[in-house]
C-alpha cells in the first residue's frame, strides 16, 4: 500500500514538471545581461555560480537517489556499519573549499571595479521620497520629480476597472519624467532620501543602492547602447513601495544635449504659464489630474482618505477654510505624518490648480479659485501679508 | 537495545497518585511536566502556523493577478511583516523549544528539565505575547507594516501600537531566552553517568547550540528594539541622523542577531534530521564528530557574516570582500552535513515511512536552498538578487521544507511514542506527497520572477511575472490547505490507531525508545544504565 | 528525584546563562558607540573628523595635486528649508584650509530650530576630510522666514588615496529632533 502512495505521486511529480519545461520562456526567466560592462560581468558571475551549483546538487542527488533505490530494505539491502572516514572527511572539506577560493577571485575583481567612482564624467543626485523620486543633474542645473505614470496609478487602484493588458510589460514601470542620460560616459548617482530609505534599482544597469536619510552613496554606471531601462524601488519603503518605478533613457550624446537645452526652455516656459490668468474650469481640470498623481494614493480617489491613516479632504476644514492655511499645508507639508511638502515638487501652476480643485471637489463648495501667480506671490516668501492669521502647520494637519 | 531493557522497570510510576497529571485545564495552566509543556508548545506552534499560513495565503490571494483585487497596499505591508514574526517567532521557535521540551529529557535520561517552574513560565508568556502582537491588527494605527527586520526610519512611521509591538517581542525573547538557559542547564547537569557530551544524540548536540546563540542574540535584539522604542517616543537619535545617528547601524545590530537566528531557525532541524536517517537507514549517523563540529563551526561563523544581509548600503570594499569570503565559508560545514546524510544512507537498509520522507525531503530541497544561498554570497550578484524574489525563494527554500518539514518529520517520528499509537501510515504518505509537490508549485517559480527583476514586498507587479506568479499561488493554496490533512492525522493518531510498541522503529536508537509507548508521565526517575545498546552512536 | 546539591548547580548554571544574557543586551548597546569608532575609522557612513584650527594648520605641506570638493544640498521631509550651497564646486589642494558657505531659508512663517547632517562620499574620502568650523555642528535656531548663509572650513588631509580625485560633501537639514 504505502509504495503505491509513493509510486503514484512520483509519476505525478513528473507529470507536473513536464509542462513546467515546457512552457518556459527561458530567457525572460533569468538575469538581464545588461548594457554596462559591470553588469555583463554580474552577468557572467551569476551564471557561473548558477551552473556550480547546478553541478554540485546533481551530483549528491545523483548519489542520494542512486543510494535510495539500490539500498532499500525492501530490496534486501543488508546495512553496512560504517561511520566514519576521515580520508573522505577531510576531501570534501577541502574540495568545496578549493571551488570557493576559485569563486571569489573573480568576484573580488568584479567587486573592486564596481566599487571604483573616480574619473566620473557626470553627476546626478537621486534623492528618494514617499514615494517618487527626485533627480538633480548638478551640472546642468536640471532637476525634476519623477513618479508612477498617471494612467498606471489610476490603473492600480483598489476596484480599478482598467485592462491592464494594454501595459504590458511596462506596467507599474512607467514614469511621468524619466531619467535621460547620455551612452558611453561614467555616470555618477549621489543616492540619498527624504524621509525613509529607498533603493534605487536598475537591474539592466546592475544598479542598486540604497538611498538613506541624512547620508549620501555613491553608485556609478556608463551605458554602452541607447535604450530604455526600467527599474523599481527595491527597499521596503512604506505604502506605495510597489509603485516607485525608475525609468532610464540612455541617448546618444547628440540627442541627450538636445534634451538638456529643451528642458532648460520648459523651466522658463513654466514661469511664464504660471504668471497668466488662468479659467476657474481649467485650474480644476488641471488640478483634478495632479490630484490623480500626486494625492489620491493616500487621500484616496474621492478625497475620502482612510480613517485613522490619511485625513480626508471633502469635508476637511483645511480644504473648506482658511485658504492661506491649505494653501501652507500643500506647500510644506505637515510634520511627522506622511504628508510631505509639495513647494518645489510641483510647479505653481500645478499647485494652484489642485488647491482649487481640493476647494471644489468631494463636495467641498468653497467656489475658491486660485491663480498661479497668487500662489507663487504667496511663495516667494511673503505670507506675511497673505496670511491672516499664522499658525504652527502641525495644529492644523489632521482634522 | 531492546524494549526489554533493565530500564524498563524504572518507568512504571504512573500508579504513584503524585505523580500523575492533575485533573483538569489547570492541569495545563500549572504543569512543570517537561512532556505537559512539550505538548503545549507544539500545539501552540500548530495554531500558529494556521494563523501565519492565513496571512501567507491574503498575500499570495492579492500576488495571484496583476492588480490590486482584495487589500490595501498598507494592510498588504502589514500581513507580509505579521506573516513573518507569526512564523519565525511563534511556529519554528516554540516548535523546536516544544520538541526539546519532549525529547532532551528523554534522549538524555533525564527525570525532567532542570528548571520545571521557569519552563511553565517560558511557555506561557508566549500565548500572552502573541495575543499582544496580533492584537496590533486590530488597532486605529494598523498592525507593524515595516517588514519583520523594523528598519528604521520606516518603522517609526508606525502610529501608537509600535508600543504594542515591541512590548510583544520583548516578551517573546525573554520566554526564548528562559527557554534556552533551562535546555541548557539540563544538558549540563541532568546527564546521568555515562552520557558524555560526545555520546548525545545530534539533536541534543544542535539544541544546545542553539540555546547558546539564543541567549547571545536574543538581547541584542532586545537592545536594538529598546532603542527603536526610545527613537520613537522619549526623542533619543540611535537612529536619526538629525540627532547624530545612523539608521544603518540599526541594521547592523539588528544583523547581528539576524544571522545567527537564521541559523537558530535550522540548527535543531538539523539534529531532527540527523536522529530519522539513520533510523531508517538502519545504520549509524556518519561522521558524528565532524557533525558536531560542523554544528559549532556553522554556530560561531554566523556571529561574522551579518553584514551580507546589508551589501546594498555602501560598505567600503575591504568590508564587502570580508563578509562575501565569511559567507562564502558556511557553505563549507553546511556541505559537510550534507555528505554525512547522503554518507548515512549509503549502503543501508532504507525503508521509507513517513518520518523518512519528510527528512529525505528535507536533505534535497534544503540543498536547493543552501545552493542558492551560495550564490547570494557571491557579492557582485547579490546586488542584482538583493530585495527580490529570489531572496524570498531562498530562505523559503530553507525554512518551509527545510525548517517545517523537519518539524512534520520530528512529529511523525515521535507521535506513536507520545500518543502510544501510530499515525495512519497510508495518510502521512500522501500528506508529504502533496505538500512536496505543492511547496515546489510555490516557491520554485519565485526564483524565476526574482531574477527577471520582480522586487520582494510588493502587492503588485507587471504582466511578464503573472504566469509565475499565477502559479506560486496555486502552490500556496495547495500546500496551505494539504496542512488540514496533517491536523487531521494528528488527532486521528492521539485519539487512537494501532497501539505502538516501545521501541517504534525497526532501526531506532537511543534512551527514548527504551521506555513505553505513550511514554509515562515521568520517565528516568532513576538514571538509566547507558551502555552500547542504548546510545545513539 | 533533584536533590539540592543538584539543583544548586543549576542555579550556578542558569546564574551563568542569564549573566550571558544581561551582558549581550548590554553589547547591544555598546555596539553604538563602537559603530562610531568604526565609521571614524574606516570613513564608513561618511561621518567626517573635526580638527582644531592649530591642528589643521600643523598638518603636512600643501601638496601640488587638486582635488574637486563637490557641495550637494538635501532637505529632510521632516522640515520646510531652502538650502543650497552657495558654490557648487571648488578645486583644492590637500593641506590648505578652504572656506566655502551655504545658503538657507525657512519657508516657514514660525520660527524653527534646524540641524544639518553632513556625509562625505566616498566614504574612503571622510577620514581625511577635516573641518575646522562647520554649521553641522550646532543647531540653528531660524525666525519665521528668515534667511541665513552658513559657513564651514574644511581641510583636506594629505595623506588623503591618490585615486581619489573628487570629494563630495552633502549636507541634509532636518527638523532639529529636539524641539517639541
Amino acid at each position: 500500500m504505502r509504495s503505491d502512495v509513493s509510486r503514484w505521486m512520483l509519476l505525478a511529480v513528473f507529470l507536473l514538471a513536464l509542462p513546467f519545461g515546457a512552457s518556459a520562456d527561458w530567457g525572460a526567466l533569468n538575469m538581464p545581461v545588461g548594457v554596462t560592462e559591470i553588469s555583463k560581468e554580474v552577468y557572467t558571475l551569476h551564471m557561473r555560480i548558477f551552473y556550480i551549483c547546478c553541478i554540485i546538487g546533481a551530483l549528491v542527488f545523483a548519489v542520494m537517489i542512486y543510494s535510495m533505490f539500490a539500498h532499500r530494505k525492501s530490496k534486501g539491502a543488508v546495512a553496512a556499519d560504517f561511520h566514519e572516514s576521515t580520508a573522505v572527511e577531510i576531501v570534501w572539506t577541502i574540495v568545496p573549499l578549493i571551488i570557493l577560493i576559485a569563486m571569489s577571485i573573480p568576484a573580488a575583481k568584479v567587486l573592486v571595479k564596481m566599487e571604483d567612482f573616480s574619473d566620473s564624467d557626470m553627476t546626478i543626485g537621486v534623492t528618494g521620497y514617499q514615494w517618487r523620486w527626485h533627480y538633480s543633474y548638478l551640472d546642468e542645473g536640471i532637476e525634476f520629480y519623477s513618479q508612477l505614470d498617471r494612467e498606471h496609478n489610476a490603473a492600480r487602484q483598489q476596484g480599478a476597472e482598467v485592462d491592464l493588458e494594454q501595459f504590458g510589460e511596462i506596467y507599474l514601470r512607467e514614469v511621468d519624467n524619466p531619467l535621460v542620460v547620455p551612452v558611453g560616459k561614467k555616470i555618477r548617482f549621489l543616492h540619498t532620501a527624504a524621509d525613509v530609505i529607498h533603493s534605487w534599482w536598475v537591474p539592466d544597469l546592475s544598479v542598486k543602492k540604497d538611498a538613506i536619510p541624512g547620508f549620501i552613496n555613491e553608485n556609478w554606471a556608463k551605458i554602452e547602447e541607447p535604450g530604455t531601462y526600467r527599474g523599481k524601488c527595491a527597499e521596503l519603503c512604506g505604502r506605495d513601495h510597489g509603485f516607485m518605478p525608475i525609468v532610464v533613457i540612455a541617448l546618444e550624446q547628440a540627442d541627450y544635449d538636445e534634451w538638456v537645452l529643451d528642458q532648460q526652455n520648459k523651466v522658463a516656459a513654466a514661469t511664464i504659464d504660471a504668471d497668466r490668468a488662468w479659467e476657474h474650469q481649467e485650474l480644476v481640470a488641471t488640478g483634478e489630474a495632479v490630484y490623480q498623481s500626486n494625492c489620491m494614493s493616500c487621500h484616496q480617489k474621492e478625497g475620502q482618505g482612510i480613517p485613522g491613516m490619511f485625513p480626508a479632504i471633502g469635508g476637511s476644514h483645511i480644504a473648506t477654510g482658511d485658504i492661506d492655511t491649505h494653501i501652507e499645508t500643500v506647500l510644506n507639508g505637515v510634520t511627522e505624518t506622511a504628508m510631505t511638502g509639495f513647494s518645489g515638487k510641483l510647479s505653481d501652476s500645478e499647485l494652484a490648480a489642485v488647491i482649487t480643485y481640493q476647494r471644489n471637489a468631494f463636495g467641498n463648495e468653497t467656489g475658491d479659485t486660485l491663480q498661479p501667480a497668487a500662489l507663487k506671490t504667496f511663495r516667494q516668501g511673503q505670507q506675511q501679508t497673505l496670511l491672516t492669521q499664522p499658525q504652527l502647520v502641525t495644529d492644523t494637519g489632521v482634522n | 537495545m531492546s524494549y526489554s531493557d533493565n530500564t524498563h522497570g524504572d518507568t512504571h510510576h504512573g500508579d504513584h497518585d503524585d505523580h500523575g497529571p492533575a485533573p483538569g485545564l489547570m492541569r495545563w495552566v500549572t504543569t512543570t511536566n517537561h512532556k505537559d509543556i512539550g505538548t503545549l508548545y507544539l500545539w501552540f506552534s500548530l495554531l500558529m502556523f494556521f494563523i501565519g499560513g492565513a496571512m501567507a495565503l491574503i498575500i499570495r490571494a492579492e500576488l495571484g493577478a496583476p492588480g490590486i483585487q482584495f487589500v490595501d497596499p498598507m494592510f498588504f505591508n502589514s500581513m507580509t511583516t505579521m506573516h513573518a514574526i507569526v512564523m519565525i517567532f511563534g511556529v519554528v521557535m516554540p516548535a523546536f523549544v516544544g520538541l526539546a521540551n519532549w525529547m532532551i529529557p528523554m534522549m538524555i535520561g533525564a527525570p525532567d528539565m532542570a528548571l520545571p517552574r521557569l519552563n511553565n513560565w517560558s511557555f506561557w508568556i508566549m500565548p500572552f505575547a502573541f495575543t499582544i502582537m496580533l492584537s496590533t491588527l486590530f488597532m486605529d494605527s494598523g498592525g507593524p507594516a515595516g517588514g519583520w527586520t523594523l528598519y528604521p526610519p520606516l518603522v517609526l512611521q508606525m502610529g501608537d501600537s509600535f508600543a504594542y509591538v515591541i512590548f510583544a517581542i520583548h516578551f517573546m525573547g525573554i520566554s526564548s531566552v528562559m527557554g534556552s538557559i533551562n535546555i541548557v542547564a539540563t544538558i549540563f547537569n541532568m546527564r546521568p553517568p555515562g552520557m558524555t557530551l560526545m555520546h548525545m544524540p545530534m539533536f541534543v548536540w544542535t539544541w544546545l547550540i542553539t540555546a547558546f546563540l539564543l541567549v547571545a542574540t536574543i538581547p541584542v535584539f532586545a537592545g536594538a528594539v529598546t532603542m527603536l522604542l526610545t527613537d520613537r517616543f522619549f526623542d533619543t537619535s540611535f537612529f536619526s541622523a538629525a540627532g547624530g545617528g545612523d539608521p544603518v547601524m540599526f541594521q547592523h545590530i539588528f544583523w547581528f542577531f539576524g544571522h545567527p537566528e537564521v541559523y537558530i531557525l535550522i540548527l535543531p532541524a538539523f539534529g531532527i534530521v540527523s536522529s530519522i536517517i539513520p533510523t531508517f537507514a538502519r545504520k549509524p549517523l556518519f561522521g558524528y564528530d565532524s557533525m558536531v563540529y560542523a554544528t559549532a563551526s556553522i554556530a560561531f561563523l554566523s556571529f561574522i557574516v551579518w553584514a551580507h544581509h546589508m551589501f546594498t548600503t555602501g560598505m567600503p570594499l575591504a568590508a564587502e570582500l570580508f563578509f562575501m569570503f565569511s559567507t562564502m565559508m558556511i557553505s563549507v560545514p553546511t556541505g559537510v552535513k550534507v555528505f554525512n546524510w547522503v554518507s548515512t544512507m549509503w549502503r543501508g537498509s532504507m525503508s521509507f515511512e513517513t518520518p523518512m520522507l519528510f527528512a529525505i525531503g528535507f536533505v534535497i530541497m534544503f540543498t536547493i536552498g543552501g545552493l542558492s544561498g551560495l550564490m547570494l554570497a557571491i557579492t557582485p550578484a547579490d546586488i542584482q538578487y538583493h530585495d527580490t524574489y529570489f531572496v524570498v525563494a531562498h530562505f523559503h527554500y530553507v525554512l518551509v521544507p527545510g525548517a517545517i518539514y523537519s518539524l512534520m518529520a520530528a512529529t511523525y517520528y515521535w507521535i506513536p511514542k507520545w500518543t502510544g499509537n501510530m499515525y495512519d501510515e497510508t495518510l502521512g504518505k500522501w500528506h508529504f506527497w502533496i505538500s512536496t509537490i505543492f511547496v515546489n508549485v510555490l516557491f520554485f517559480p519565485m526564483h524565476f520572477v526574482g531574477l527577471a527583476g520582480m522586487p520582494r514586498r510588493i502587492p503588485d507587479y507587471s504582466l511578464q511575472f503573472a504566469d509565475w506568479n499565477f502559479v506560486a499561488t496555486i502552490g500556496a493554496f495547495g500546500f496551505g490547505f494539504s496542512q488540514l490533512l496533517f491536523v487531521y492525522i494528528i488527532v486521528k493518531c492521539v485519539k487512537g490507531g494501532e497501539k505502538a510498541t516501545g521501541e517504534v522503529w525497526e532501526g531506532a536508537r537511543g534512551l527514548e525508545w527504551t521506555v513505553d509507548s505513550p511514554a509515562p508521565y515521568h520517565t528516568f526517575e532513576t538514571a538509566p544504565v547507558i551502555n552500547e545498546s542504548t546510545l545513539t552512536r | 528525584m533533584s536533590t539540592s546539591a543538584q539543583s544548586g548547580s543549576h542555579k550556578v548554571v542558569a546564574g551563568k546563562m542569564l549573566l550571558l544574557a544581561v551582558g549581550m543586551f548590554g553589547f547591544g548597546y555598546l555596539m553604538v558607540p563602537m559603530y562610531d569608532i568604526i565609521c571614524e575609522i574606516t570613513g564608513l557612513n561618511g561621518k567626517t573628523g573635526r580638527v582644531s584650527v592649530a591642528e589643521a594648520e600643523s598638518q603636512a605641506a600643501a601638496e601640488d595635486r587638486w582635488i574637486t570638493v563637490e557641495f550637494v544640498a538635501n532637505v529632510n521631509s521632516s522640515g520646510a528649508w531652502e538650502f543650497r550651497p552657495n558654490v557648487k564646486e571648488i578645486q583644492v589642494k590637500p593641506g590648505e584650509l578652504y572656506k566655502a558657505t551655504y545658503f538657507a531659508q525657512n519657508l516657514l512663517s514660525v520660527d524653527v530650530v534646524g540641524q544639518a547632517t553632513p556625509s562625505v562620499s566616498p566614504s574612503a574620502a571622510a577620514p581625511y576630510f577635516n573641518k575646522t568650523e562647520c554649521f553641522c555642528f550646532t543647531r540653528q535656531e531660524f525666525e519665521a522666514n528668515s534667511i541665513k548663509d552658513m559657513p564651514l572650513t574644511f581641510i583636506i588631509d594629505p595623506k588623503i588615496p591618490r585615486n581619489i580625485d573628487r570629494v563630495t560633501l552633502s549636507y541634509t537639514f532636518f527638523k532639529s529632533p529636539e524641539q517639541s
